[in-house]
């Protein structure tokens, strides 16, 4: 009798109410996020231009900007730098990393659990401007780690301009271990500790053990961890732009870099729109990858 | 099945979205730090333009000027900010505020910002300082006012006072004047002569070609330590400065040039181009240059001028006249003895062909934008801010040369140190092309001569040159030689 009634009055007020309630989110996300990807979208066919003749008036091109990207050489590097930065400092560097500390410090005594926690953070609590200056002051010229290796006896590597690539992965996973770390940890304390304690029992080894029930248990939170960390890093500008500035010449130009370059330093806007458009692309590609992996287990 | 479709569905819309603010992130990260200072500075000053509130009956109405230039991180101990300050003091018209609205970027940074700030009449300041090769470009874009109204009606434009050829200058493509030059430099090789003379070299060094060059650097490298032979800008970072002094200087040195002026087309083939680019190469080749580290950032211009070069760690250096500024009382880098330690050489052509010797001309212009709130006050300003005082004061203080002929004559600017040979070398002074592509050809000379510098073969680079050249002026607008 009573179910009848909450349902009769629960259909009375299926009417559209919820959009009422919906409207001002949805009027906010209209305007400030709908809005300008259709209008990056439309600049993306235009000529638009920061100076010189194209500034004056905005004419359509078509797919010239498009035509153009396939054609420059230094989108192929962009595109190339961008996946092994990514390859690199996210999906090797923060992941493994963080994922080996998290295991680490599993049941261990909360007092070192919590001073090694802050450290980790406070790479991810630093700005990425401060981590970029922090990390540039420590491998320049005259940094930290060649201060340090002066006492062994190994004179000044030029490590921004020798090594650039690998200076900003070890940055980028300096910045955002942490991030990794966190996740994993809160997924390693979900693991059940009977069935751990079950296979030790049937005699399996501590690598049995992680290998065959601690990652398969927490595939789902890697997978998630690997999407959110992959969109992170796509959009890492700050922190190469402030350290080598995509140099020495293209070798640490990401696509974020290079957008900037073209919109910014070469004043093609349009252009740098496209670009912006390509790395959205590529962030979807991953990303779906990703989401079809998870699916499939 | 159909469920886990939905799912996979909703999550990759949602995963979209989560994306698109990711990269909504990014690019206000990227466009906002870096033109967010342009846009306070300005509006700060606009708010604080007509106060003419009718409670305040007593109060005069005070119109603000804001003036934008480039700051490179000196603030109030920069030339140009003292020189404002003093400005705004003498200035007799009282009912006007004169407000220093600095940007404060690198080379390469203050010319995007500045674009960004002209764009619209709410970040527009009423002067601005324009470099006068981004003039032309800034001109078509339709960020500037003409002058030709304003400056016909100046006595100092139409008597002479202004050497006519620094007027082309300020001439966009359009025939219409858009700015007045205040500066102008020419570019030379300064060398330290305590290094030349501990090396065997003559003090009064007068190189006749490349070779001459290398040479002396080769002989540096080889008498003395922890001296850098010859610095010249390579990088992307310090933007113009790779282009003009470095790249244009040598280019021009072997009789070729960027544009062909007969036929209007840029020159994307010739044997200058590989012939300027091998110069580089040497010098990285054979270590003569600066360690890449230092010279591939933005402060490299000033690492060599302050710091480099009055230290003693660096023989020969390829730059602009108006480096001097950095040693007065004054400036940046006192250094009381610069004028009997160094010694400024012309550059001479790669095998000494006629004129023998070649330097590049620049300059800066005080221009009014489109979106400018006070034109009118902004002209009396200038006219007064470049009369012939005003403008000395400025050029001897900076260390630049002058536009004004009646300032040139002046005994106390002749008096300068350096201001002679440096005026002397603007006889073969040669011009930027006063194209508005020119600003965006520049930027691909400075990734070819990065590339260069970091190991790419000239012939490559160039071959990259012509392709991202052809691709900005277009396949009509080009030629080889």
């Amino acid at each position: 009798m009573s179910s009848l009634t909450v349902s009769s009055v629960y259909k009375k007020r299926k009417s559209y109410t919820w959009l009422y309630f919906l409207l001002p989110s949805i009027a906010i996300m209209l305007v400030f996020f709908i809005y300008p990807i259709l209008l990056t979208f439309f600049y993306s066919f235009t000529n638009l231009a920061l100076t010189g003749e194209a500034a004056k008036e905005l004419k359509f091109v078509g797919f010239d900007n498009y035509v153009r990207m396939f054609h420059d050489p230094t989108v192929r590097v962009s595109i190339w730098n961008t996946l092994i930065f990514l390859i690199g400092s996210a999906v090797i560097g923060q992941q493994v990393l963080g994922f080996i500390i998290a295991l680490l410090m599993k049941h261990k005594n909360r007092l070192f659990r919590r001073i090694i926690g802050t450290i980790v953070l406070a790479g991810w609590v630093t700005p990425e401007i401060v981590c970029a200056l922090c990390l540039y002051s420590f491998f320049g010229d005259e940094g930290t780690l060649n201060a340090i290796l002066s006492f062994v006896g190994i004179s000044d590597v030029t490590w921004l301009y020798t090594v650039p690539m690998l200076t900003i992965i070890l940055a980028n996973i300096w910045h955002g271990t942490a991030f990794s770390m966190l996740v994993f940890q809160a997924a390693l304390d979900d693991v059940p500790t009977e069935i751990e304690e079950a296979a030790v029992v049937d005699g399996a080894s501590r690598l049995q053990i992680l290998f065959r029930i601690t990652i398969p248990y927490i595939k789902d939170t890697i997978l998630t961890n690997m999407m959110l960390v992959t969109l992170q890093t796509l959009g890492v500008f700050g922190l190469i732009y402030a350290m080598t500035g995509g140099g020495p010449g293209t070798s640490t130009t990401t696509l974020p870099i290079f957008m900037y370059n073209q919109a910014f330093v070469n004043y093609q806007l349009g252009y740098g729109t496209a670009i912006s458009l390509l790395l959205l692309l590529l962030g979807i590609v991953l990303s779906l990858f990703y989401i079809r992996s998870m699916k499939e287990q | 099945m159909v469920k886990g479709k939905k799912k996979w569905l909703l999550g990759s819309t949602a995963l979209f979205c989560a994306l698109t603010v990711a990269m909504a992130g990014c690019s206000s990260g990227s466009g906002g730090t870096k033109t967010a200072e342009p846009g306070t500075d300005t509006t700060t000053t606009t708010t604080t333009g007509n106060t003419d509130s009718s409670g305040e009956g007593t109060a005069k109405t005070k119109t603000t000027i804001s003036i934008t230039y480039r700051d490179d991180g000196i603030g109030e101990k920069g030339t140009f900010y003292k020189w404002l300050k003093e400005l705004s003091e003498s200035y007799p018209n009282k009912d006007v505020e004169i407000k220093p609205t600095p940007i404060q970027a690198s080379e390469g940074d203050y010319f995007a910002k500045v674009a960004l700030a002209l764009k619209s009449k709410d970040t527009a300041p009423d002067i601005v300082t324009e470099d006068t090769f981004i003039l032309n470009s800034d001109a078509s874009a339709g960020y500037l006012e003409p002058l030709d109204d304003k400056v016909k009606a100046w006595e100092d434009w139409t008597n002479g006072s202004f050497i006519e050829a620094m007027k082309k200058g300020v001439t966009a493509s359009d025939g219409k004047v858009y700015g007045v030059p205040y500066n102008t430099d020419s570019r030379g090789l300064w060398y330290n002569k305590e290094i030349f003379k501990q090396a065997g070299l003559p003090e009064d060094w007068q190189p006749k070609t490349w070779d001459d060059v290398l040479n002396a650097a080769r002989t540096i490298k080889e008498k003395t330590k922890d001296v850098v032979p010859i610095w010249m800008n390579m990088g992307k970072a310090t933007g113009e400065a790779t282009s003009m002094q470095t790249y244009e200087m040598l280019l021009y040195g072997t009789g070729e040039r960027l544009y062909d002026n007969d036929t209007s087309k840029w020159i994307i083939k010739s044997q200058g181009i590989i012939d300027a680019l091998t110069f580089i190469q040497t010098v990285n080749k054979e270590k003569l240059g600066p360690p890449l580290s230092k010279v591939l950032n933005g402060q490299a211009g000033n690492t060599a001028s302050r710091e480099y070069l009055p230290k003693g760690k660096l023989a020969i250096s390829l730059d602009g006249s108006w480096i001097t500024g950095n040693y007065f009382d004054t400036g940046a880098a006192p250094w009381p003895e610069y004028k009997d330690v160094l010694g400024f050489a012309p550059m001479p052509t790669s095998k000494g062909q006629d004129p023998g010797s070649i330097t590049l001309a620049g300059g800066w212009a005080l221009s009014i934008p489109s979106n400018a709130q006070h034109k009118d006050e902004a002209w009396d300003f200038i006219k007064y801010a470049l009369n012939k005082d005003n403008t000395k004061k400025l050029v001897i203080a900076s260390g630049n040369i002058t536009v004004r002929a009646d300032v040139a004559k002046d005994p106390e600017y002749t008096a300068q140190p350096f201001n002679g040979i440096a005026t002397e070398y603007l006889q073969h002074a040669e011009f930027r092309p006063a194209q508005d592509k020119y600003p965006e050809v520049s930027t691909q000379i400075q990734t070819m001569v990065e590339s260069v510098a970091t190991g790419t073969s000239p012939a490559d680079a160039a071959k990259k040159y012509a392709q991202d050249v052809t691709r900005i002026v277009g396949e009509d607008h080009i030629v080889e030689k």
